[in-house]
C-alpha cells in the first residue's frame, strides 16, 4: 500500500495549471458577519459553544407531509379544485332545510373522493419516506469519544462529527476534507448526482491536516471552521479554518458535497460541516412544480362551462319558480290552494316570492349539481393510476442490463404522452451511453477497423450506399472477419476489430513502424491512470474523459499496455516487432502540454530509453495539419480522405503525429516554459500557449482514430419512428458542436442532404472584440451578428421554400446549429420570436454547450411559442431543470445519477423505449382519458381528439340524448293506463323507466363507440345493465323504510308491463340510431386514422401502431349513469 | 436522493436477483388480452338497419293494433258542470257548500266496450309533483300506528290548531290533505254500474306503506278543509282512494284510477254519468276529466308507441336502402389509405 500511494503521491500536480492554494479571496473578510455565520467546532461535540449552535442532525426528509400536518395540508391541496369547492360548498348547505335532497347523498360521494385522492398522497409519500428511511439509515464510521471510528447511521451525523468515507461510497453530509489515504491529502470525487458530469474531480485537503490519517493524530486535533450559512451554491464556498493558532482559508477544493461519491481513493477522513437539510445538495432540492396535464385544464374549463350552464339552468328555473309562486297569492285568494301557500315556509312564501326565488335558485343549484361530475376526479385518477400501472409493468420497456423497468411516477400526466408535439433531448447518457469506442484508425494512410458504427447499420439498413464502406477493407476480408467475430468478446470503450494489426500482426503491414509509433502516442499521450487489479492482473484506466480512455484502451489491446504513472514517467509494456518479445519500456515524462478547446490538441514531451526526445500529438484535423512539417505529409491526402469518412459515419475523429526534438532546441524551449509556467501574471495561460505552440510544429502525420460516440441500442430506428409520427426532436447538449454534429448524423437527426444552418459567434471579429475585453462592444456586436445570422436562415428557408415549390422538388430539409453562446444572446426578448421562428422551420435543431439554464429556457421557449407539448429527456442533473420546465419530463434512468430520474414524471432506462412510452402507452392513456368524459369519447391521434368542437358535439348529442329520453318516454307512457289491469304510471315508475332507457343507451353508446372489445369491456358494459336490474330489484326489496319510492317499483309495477320493455327497446334504439348511421357513413366515406389501421390489421396488413386496446372506461360510464338518474328521479 | 441509485448498485452486483424488477407477465398487464375488434363494414351497417326495420315495424304495428283496439272515453266536466249562472264566478260556486253541486249528463258511448272497464280522473294543471306539495308527507307515520306523532315535515297540516288540543293529524301533510273528493255514480237504462273500488291501489303500498293498524286521525277538522274526508274506522291500508293519490303524479297532468265498472257497456248506449263536482280546480285553472278506458296488453289507448317504432322501423329501412345505393354506387376498398385526412389535402401539414 505504502509503495503505491507513493507511486500515485503527486499524480495531482499533473494538472500541471491547476492552483492548489487557495488564497483568502474578497468573500473571506465577510466570516463572521450576517450570511457567514456559521461555527462548527471540530471533533468538539461536548463544547457548550457547540451545544448551544444547536445544528440540526442530519436526518433528512423528503416527505411532502408529516403525520401532523397531514390532514390538513392533503385536505388543502384537495380544495384547489374548483369542483372539490363547489361540493364543500353544497355539502355544507345540504344540512340547511335548502337541500333537495338528504345531505349524505351529497356528503357521501365528496367524503369518497377526497378520501380516495388523500389516499394515493399518502401512499406516494409513504414511498418518498421509505426511501428517506433507507438513506437515514446508512452507515458510516464516525470518530467516537473513545478515540476509535465506530459505526453509526446517517442520520445520526452531527456538526463537527469526524468521520470516515471509503472507496465508492457517498458521503453523508457536506464535509470538509482533512486527508485521505494519498499522502498529499488529495482524493477524487464524482458528482454526477449533482450536476451530471460523470468525470472525477479532484479535492485537496489543506496542507495543515494531511497528516491527521490515523486515530492516533485525530485525537488530538481540534479547530473551529467558521464559514458561509448553508446555500443552494454549488460552485462555492466561504470558510476559513481555525487550527493551532492559525487561520486557514477554506474553498471548494477541501469540500466534499453529499450525494457525490469517493472514487478512485481508498479513504478519507472529513468534518462534518453541514448536515441534512442544510446541505447544499438538500438546498438545491426543489419541489418540483405540480404539472397539470392539458386535458385536465381542458376539463377545468369544461368544468367552467358546465357551471355556467348548471347557473343558467338554475336561473332560468328560479325565475318560473318565482313567477308562479308569486301568483299564488293575489286579492286574497290562493291560486294553487293544495300547497296552501297562506301558511307555508319562506322557500315557497308568495308574500316574499323574490327571496323564494332566490332560496330556490341555490336549491336548484345543488339540485342539478349531478352535472359537475364529482366522480370523474376519481374515476380519471383510477384509471391514471390503472395506466401507470401498465407502464410500470411493460416488458417491452424492462431493462434487463440495469434491472429497470419504466417508471410513471406521476400520474396525472399519461394522457399527455400521446399528444408530445417536441421532444427536447439530452445527448450524454441519453442519445449515447457517454462511453466511448475506438472503431477505427487510419495508420499511415491505411484504413483500419472493421467494426460497424450505428450510422453504417442505419444506412446498411436503409439499403442504399452499401458500397459506402468507410474503413475501405474490401470483402476480400470478410471470411477472416467473421472468424474474428466469434472470438471477439466486448471490452468496455473498444470496438476495433481487424485482424491485419491486432494480435501482433501490424508487423507484416506496409508501414510497421508508423503503427507503432501510431500506437505509442495513444499509449502516452494523455493524463489516465492506470489502476491494476491486484488479484487479476488487469489494468483499467481512470481518465479525465472516455475519449482518452479509449485511446489507452486500444492501445493496450493492440499492444502497448500502459500499465504505470509516476510524476516523472510513463511505462509500457510493449512489443517489440523485431524480437517478437513484450519489453517494458519506460518514456521519461518531460512535459504535457493540455489539452484546452482553443487548443484544441495535446501533447507530451517524453525522453525515450534512447535518450531521444518525443513530441508526441494529438488533436483535431482543424488544426494539426497545418503544423505538420513538409516531409510529414506523406499521407496527408488519403488521411484527409479517412478523416472525412469518419466523420460522415458520426465519428470523432483525432490526427495523431509527433516530432522528433532536438537536445539543443528543446533545452532552450524548456527554461523558457519553466520561466513562463511559474510566473504568476494575467497573461500567464496565454503565455503558456504560445509557448506550447512553438514547440507543435513540424509534425509528422501518423494518421487519425476514429471513436465512436456509442449511440444506445434502438436510438436511430426509434428517432426515426418519432420522426414519422410527426414528432420532433431537439437536442440541447453541452457538448462541443462538432461532438454534437456527429451526433446528430450518427441518429440520423441530420443528412448529408440537409442543408445546415449554423448559428456561432465565433467569428474572428467577434473574437477580437472579446480580446479587446470591451464588454458592452462585444454584447453590442454579438447581438448584431446573431440578428443577421438568424435573418439569413430564415430568408434562406424561405427562398428553399419557393423553389422546392416551384420545381416540385423535394425540400431535403434544414438542420439548425446553435452554440451556447449564440443562445444566450438567441434567447434574449429581442430576437426570441425571430429564433423560434427560424428554429421551427428547421427539421432539426441541435443547441450545443449548452448550460442547463439555457436548456431550461429553451424548452420555456418551446412550450410557450408552440403551445403544444413539449417533453424533456435526460439523465443527468444538468438536466433537471429542462425536465421540470417540459410539459413532461422523462429521465433515463440506467445511470447512477438519481437527480433527474427524481425530477421527471416518467423514468425509462434507455430512450429507446421512448417510442413505445409514447406511441403505444401515450395513444392509449390518451384515448381512455378522452373517453372519461360525459357525452364525449374521442379517437385519433392528433389534438382532434380533445378538440372544442368534438366536446361541445358530444355534450349536444348528451343534451339532444336526454330530449329524446324524456320526451319518448312521458309520451309513450303517460298518461293511459301502462298496463293491461289498468293502473297508470305515477313519478317512481316514470323514473325507473327512464333511467331504464338512460343505463340502455350510455352503455350501447359506449359500445358503439369502442373499437375493441376484450372480456372486460364487455364485462364492464354489459355488466353495468344487468347490474341496473339486479340493483333495482334488490333494493326494490328492502323494507319501505330504506327504499322508499323504490320499493317493489321493478317487480311489481315495471316488469309485468310489455310497455316498460317496448318503451326502453325503443328509446335505446331511437338514441342510438343517428349515431349509428353516422358512425357507418363515417367509417366508410371519412374513415378516420385508427379506423384504417383497424380494418387492415384485421385484414392482416401491418401497420405497426397500436396493436390492443384495454379501455378502462368503467368509471366514465358509472358515472354517467349516475348523472343522469339524479337528473331525471328528481 | 440517492438512495435509489444505491440500491441499484446492490441489485446490479448481486448476481442471483438480477431480474427482480422485472414485471410480472400477464395478459392484462402487458395489454394483451384477446380482443373483438367489431368494424363497421356497409356490409354489416346494411344489416344491421334492415334488421332494425323488420323488427321495428312488426313491433309497431302491433301495439298500434292493440292501442286502437281499446276503448276510450274521456269526459271533461269542470266546465260542463259548472252552473251557468257561475260561469263568471266558479270559485263562489266551488266554494258555497250550500250550492249542490251534483252534475249529471248523458254519454253515447260510440264503441263496445267489454268490461273491466277502468274509470278514472284526470286533473290537468295540478302539480302533485311541486316539491313543497311531494315531502308534505310521513311514511313512518303511514306506517306504524307507533308514529302517529311523526309528522315530520307535513307543516302546516301537522297538528290541529290550537284550539282543537294541537294534535297529530293522521294522516298528515298537504298531499292526504288535499285528497280528490269528486264522485261518480254511472248508470245505463236506469240500472246502476258499479263501480268496483277495491284494488286500484298498487298491493305493495296496502301491504307494506299503509298500516292496517293505522286509522285518520283529526283529518280534515277545522281550520281550512282541503279535499275528502277519510273514514276514521277504516284502516289506512283499506283507503285505496288515499293509496292512489297519495302516489304522486309526475307532471302536471295526470289520471287517477277511480274504480272498475265489471259489466259490459254496448256499442251506442247511453250512460248516465252523475258527478259530485267538489273539487276545486276553478282556483288554479285546473282542467278535471272522467275517463272510462279499457286496456289491452299495452294498456289504455295511445298511438304514440306505435307510431315510433312504426317510423324507427322505416327510417332503419330507408337508412339500409340508401347505404345499399352508396355501395353499389360508390364501392371503395377497406382501409383505403387515400381517404386519410392527410393524404386528401397534403399541403396542409404542419
Amino acid at each position: 500500500m505504502a509503495e503505491g500511494r507513493k507511486r500515485r503521491i503527486h499524480f495531482s500536480k499533473l494538472y500541471s495549471f491547476s492552483c492548489l492554494k487557495s488564497p483568502f479571496r474578497d468573500g473571506h473578510s465577510q466570516i463572521g458577519n450576517k450570511g457567514y455565520s456559521r461555527v462548527v467546532h471540530c471533533n468538539d461535540l461536548d463544547n457548550p459553544e457547540a451545544v448551544q449552535l444547536n445544528y440540526g442532525g442530519n436526518y433528512v426528509s423528503t416527505t411532502k407531509y408529516t403525520a401532523f400536518n397531514f390532514i390538513p395540508k392533503s385536505l388543502f391541496e384537495q380544495f384547489r379544485r374548483v369542483a372539490n369547492i363547489y361540493f364543500l360548498v353544497v355539502a355544507c348547505v345540504s344540512f340547511s332545510p335548502l337541500a333537495p335532497f338528504t345531505a349524505l347523498s351529497i356528503v357521501a360521494p365528496l367524503l369518497v373522493v377526497i378520501g380516495a385522492t388523500m389516499a394515493k398522497e399518502a401512499v406516494e409519500d409513504w414511498r418518498r419516506r421509505k426511501q428517506d428511511i433507507e438513506a437515514n439509515n446508512r452507515k458510516v464510521q464516525v470518530y467516537g469519544r473513545n478515540y476509535t471510528f465506530v459505526e453509526t447511521r446517517w442520520k445520526k451525523l452531527r456538526v463537527g462529527d469526524i468521520i470516515k468515507v471509503y472507496k465508492d461510497e457517498y458521503f453523508p453530509a457536506d464535509l470538509l476534507l482533512l486527508s485521505s489515504s494519498y499522502d498529499d491529502g488529495v482524493c477524487y470525487v464524482e458528482t454526477m448526482n449533482l450536476d451530471g458530469e460523470t468525470n472525477l474531480k479532484l479535492k485537496h485537503a489543506l496542507e495543515v491536516t494531511i497528516h491527521l490519517r490515523d486515530e492516533k493524530s485525530l485525537q488530538k486535533f481540534s479547530a473551529v471552521v467558521k464559514c458561509e450559512d448553508p446555500n443552494e451554491n454549488l460552485y462555492s464556498f466561504i470558510g476559513t479554518l481555525h487550527y493551532d493558532g492559525k487561520e486557514y482559508p477554506l474553498s471548494l477544493q477541501q469540500i466534499l458535497l453529499r450525494d457525490s461519491k469517493l472514487k478512485n481513493t481508498d479513504y478519507i477522513y472529513g468534518v462534518v460541516i453541514f448536515t441534512g437539510h442544510d446541505t447544499k445538495v438538500m438546498q438545491n432540492s426543489t419541489d418540483p412544480p405540480s404539472k397539470r396535464s392539458k386535458i385536465e385544464r381542458k376539463m377545468d374549463k369544461i368544468i367552467y362551462i358546465l357551471f355556467s350552464t348548471l347557473i343558467l339552468i338554475s336561473f332560468i328555473g328560479s325565475v318560473f319558480f318565482g313567477v308562479e309562486t308569486k301568483r299564488d297569492i293575489g286579492a286574497g285568494r290562493y291560486r294553487r290552494w293544495y300547497l296552501r301557500p297562506n301558511n307555508t315556509t319562506v322557500f315557497y312564501d308568495p308574500r316574499r316570492a323574490t327571496l323564494a326565488a332566490i332560496l330556490h335558485f341555490l336549491t336548484a343549484l345543488m339540485l342539478y349539481g349531478y352535472l359537475i361530475p364529482i366522480s370523474l376526479y376519481v374515476s380519471i385518477e383510477i384509471v391514471k393510476v390503472l395506466q401507470s400501472i401498465f407502464i410500470n409493468h411493460d416488458q417491452e420497456m424492462y431493462y434487463e442490463e440495469t434491472d429497470r423497468p419504466a417508471r410513471a411516477r406521476t400520474s396525472n400526466l399519461n394522457e399527455e404522452l400521446g399528444q408530445v408535439d417536441t421532444i427536447l433531448c439530452d445527448k450524454t447518457g441519453t442519445l449515447t451511453c457517454n462511453s466511448m469506442e475506438f472503431v477505427k484508425c487510419s495508420i499511415g494512410g491505411i484504413p483500419y477497423g472493421r467494426g460497424m458504427t450505428e450510422v453504417e447499420k442505419a444506412l446498411a439498413r436503409r439499403g442504399k450506399d452499401r458500397e459506402s464502406e468507410v474503413d475501405g477493407g474490401s470483402s476480400d476480408f470478410l471470411g477472416q472477419n467473421n472468424e474474428a467475430v466469434d472470438s471477439w468478446h466486448p471490452i468496455k470503450g473498444f470496438n476495433f476489430r481487424d485482424e491485419r494489426i491486432m494480435n501482433g500482426q501490424w508487423v507484416n503491414e506496409p508501414y510497421p513502424d508508423f503503427v507503432q509509433k501510431f500506437f505509442r502516442v495513444l499509449a502516452i499521450c494523455h493524463t489516465a491512470i492506470p489502476d491494476v487489479d491486484k488479484e487479476s492482473g488487469e489494468i483499467s484506466y481512470e481518465a479525465e474523459s472516455p475519449d482518452e480512455a479509449a485511446f489507452v484502451i486500444a492501445a493496450r489491446e493492440l499492444g502497448f499496455e500502459f500499465f504505470a504513472r509516476t510524476q516523472t514517467s510513463i511505462s509500457l509494456h510493449e512489443l517489440n516487432y523485431e524480437s517478437g518479445k513484450k519489453v517494458d519500456r519506460v518514456y521519461q515524462l518531460l512535459h504535457v502540454l493540455e489539452f484546452s478547446s482553443s487548443r484544441k490538441r495535446m501533447s507530451v514531451i517524453v525522453k525515450n530509453e534512447d535518450n531521444h526526445l518525443l513530441l508526441l500529438c494529438k488533436g483535431a484535423d482543424s488544426v494539426m495539419f497545418e503544423r505538420l512539417s513538409q516531409h510529414g505529409r506523406q499521407f496527408e491526402a488519403e488521411t484527409r480522405d479517412h478523416i472525412k469518412r469518419y466523420a460522415e459515419a458520426g465519428l470523432r475523429t483525432l490526427v495523431i503525429a509527433y516530432r522528433e526534438l532536438d537536445e539543443e532546441e528543446y533545452k532552450l524551449w524548456d527554461k523558457d516554459f519553466s520561466k513562463i509556467k511559474s510566473s504568476v501574471t494575467e497573461e500567464r495561460d496565454a503565455l503558456v500557449d504560445a509557448a506550447a505552440d512553438k514547440m507543435e510544429k513540424d509534425l509528422i502525420l501518423l494518421g487519425a482514430t476514429a471513436v465512436e460516440d456509442r449511440l444506445q441500442k434502438g436510438v436511430p430506428e426509434c428517432i426515426e419512428k418519432l420522426a414519422r409520427a410527426k414528432i420532433k426532436l431537439w437536442v440541447l447538449t453541452g457538448d462541443k458542436m462538432e461532438t454534437a454534429v456527429n451526433i446528430g448524423y450518427a441518429c440520423s437527426l441530420l443528412r448529408q442532404d440537409m442543408k445546415q444552418i449554423v448559428i456561432t459567434l465565433d467569428s474572428p471579429d467577434i473574437l477580437s472584440l472579446e480580446k479587446q475585453g470591451d464588454k458592452n462592444a462585444l454584447a453590442k456586436a454579438s447581438l448584431e451578428s446573431i440578428k443577421m445570422q438568424i435573418r439569413e436562415g430564415i430568408l434562406q428557408i424561405k427562398s428553399a421554400k419557393e423553389s422546392s415549390d416551384t420545381n416540385k422538388g423535394s425540400s431535403s430539409g434544414f438542420g439548425l446549429i446553435i452554440d451556447g453562446k449564440s443562445l444566450d444572446y438567441s434567447l434574449n426578448k429581442i430576437l426570441e420570436r425571430s429564433f423560434f421562428e427560424l428554429a421551427i422551420s428547421c427539421a432539426s435543431v441541435i443547441c450545443c454547450r449548452s448550460s442547463p439554464k439555457q436548456k431550461a429556457r429553451v424548452t420555456r421557449l418551446v412550450k410557450l411559442g408552440t403551445g403544444k407539448t413539449t417533453l424533456s429527456i435526460g439523465d443527468g442533473a444538468n438536466d433537471v431543470g429542462m425536465l421540470q420546465e417540459a410539459d413532461i419530463g422523462v429521465g433515463i434512468s440506467g445511470a447512477e445519477g438519481m437527480q433527474a430520474v427524481m425530477a421527471s414524471d416518467f423514468a425509462i432506462a434507455q430512450f429507446r423505449f421512448l417510442e413505445r412510452l409514447l406511441l403505444v402507452h401515450g395513444h392509449w392513456c390518451y384515448r381512455r382519458i378522452s373517453m372519461m368524459y360525459p357525452f364525449l369519447y374521442l379517437e385519433g391521434v392528433e389534438d382532434i381528439l380533445f378538440s372544442w368542437p368534438r366536446i361541445l358535439g358530444w355534450m349536444l348529442n348528451g343534451v339532444l340524448s336526454s330530449l329524446v329520453i324524456f320526451f319518448l318516454t312521458t309520451n309513450s307512457v303517460l298518461n293511459q293506463a301502462f298496463r293491461v289491469d289498468g293502473k297508470v304510471v305515477d313519478f317512481e315508475i316514470l323514473g325507473v323507466t327512464m333511467y331504464t332507457c338512460v343505463v340502455w343507451t350510455v352503455n350501447c353508446q359506449m359500445a358503439l363507440s369502442i373499437n375493441y372489445f376484450t372480456w372486460i369491456q364487455h364485462f364492464f358494459i354489459w355488466g353495468s345493465i344487468a347490474f341496473w336490474y339486479v340493483f333495482v330489484l334488490i333494493y326494490g326489496y328492502l323494507s319501505p323504510a330504506i327504499s322508499t319510492t323504490a320499493y317493489r317499483v321493478f317487480v311489481e309495477a315495471c316488469a309485468p308491463s310489455g310497455l316498460y320493455w317496448l318503451v326502453t327497446l325503443l328509446v335505446v334504439v331511437c338514441v342510438l340510431l343517428p349515431y349509428f348511421s353516422y358512425r357507418s357513413f363515417q367509417s366508410r366515406f371519412l374513415p378516420m386514422y385508427h379506423d384504417i389501421i383497424q380494418r387492415n390489421q384485421v385484414e392482416g396488413i401491418e401497420i405497426g401502431l397500436s396493436d390492443d386496446e384495454l379501455p378502462k372506461q368503467v368509471q366514465g360510464k358509472l358515472l354517467h349513469l349516475r348523472e343522469r338518474l339524479k337528473q331525471r328521479e328528481l | 436522493m440517492s438512495v435509489e441509485s444505491s440500491s441499484t448498485s446492490v441489485a446490479v452486483t448481486d448476481g442471483q436477483s438480477k431480474n427482480f424488477r422485472k414485471p410480472k407477465y400477464s395478459r392484462f398487464s402487458q395489454q394483451e388480452l384477446d380482443a373483438w375488434q367489431p368494424i363497421l363494414t356497409p356490409s354489416w351497417a346494411i344489416s344491421i338497419f334492415t334488421v332494425i326495420g323488420l323488427i321495428f315495424i312488426p313491433v309497431g304495428l302491433a301495439s298500434l293494433f292493440a292501442s286502437e283496439s281499446v276503448v276510450e272515453v274521456p269526459f271533461r266536466y269542470d266546465d260542463e258542470c259548472l252552473p251557468p249562472d257561475y260561469k263568471d264566478d266558479a270559485l263562489e260556486y266551488i266554494q258555497n257548500d250550500n250550492i249542490n253541486k251534483t252534475c249529471t249528463r248523458n254519454l253515447t258511448i260510440k264503441n263496445k266496450m267489454k268490461a273491466p272497464i277502468y274509470v278514472y280522473y284526470q286533473l290537468g294543471n295540478f302539480y302533485q309533483n311541486h316539491r313543497r306539495y311531494v315531502k308534505s308527507r310521513d311514511d313512518k307515520q303511514l306506517r306504524n300506528k307507533a308514529s302517529e306523532n311523526d309528522v315530520g315535515s307535513c307543516s302546516p297540516e301537522d297538528y290541529t290548531s290550537t284550539e282543537l288540543g294541537h294534535k297529530p293529524i293522521v294522516p298528515c301533510g298537504i298531499i292526504a290533505w288535499s285528497l280528490f273528493n269528486d264522485t261518480y255514480r254511472i248508470s245505463s237504462n236506469n240500472k246502476d254500474l258499479v263501480i268496483n273500488k277495491k284494488n286500484i291501489a298498487w298491493k305493495s303500498d296496502q301491504l307494506a306503506k299503509f298500516g292496517s293498524d293505522v286509522y285518520p286521525k283529526n283529518f280534515q277538522i277545522g281550520g281550512l278543509i282541503g279535499g275528502a274526508r277519510l273514514n276514521e274506522s277504516i284502516p289506512l291500508s283499506e283507503q285505496e282512494d288515499l293509496i292512489v293519490w297519495m302516489r304522486t303524479a309526475a307532471l302536471p297532468t295526470f289520471r287517477k284510477l277511480y274504480g272498475k265498472i265489471e259489466t259490459d257497456i254496448e256499442v251506442n248506449e247511453e250512460v248516465m254519468l252523475v258527478i259530485e263536482n267538489n273539487y276545486n280546480t276553478y282556483e288554479f285553472g285546473g282542467r278535471k276529466s272522467l275517463v272510462l278506458s279499457t286496456t289491452t296488453w299495452v294498456g289504455g289507448r295511445n298511438h304514440f308507441l306505435g307510431m315510433a317504432y312504426i317510423l324507427i322501423g322505416g327510417v332503419s329501412l330507408l337508412l339500409a336502402v340508401g347505404f345499399l345505393l352508396l355501395y353499389v354506387m360508390q364501392p371503395r376498398p377497406l382501409g383505403d389509405p387515400s381517404y386519410l385526412s392527410w393524404n386528401r389535402n397534403p399541403g396542409s401539414l404542419r
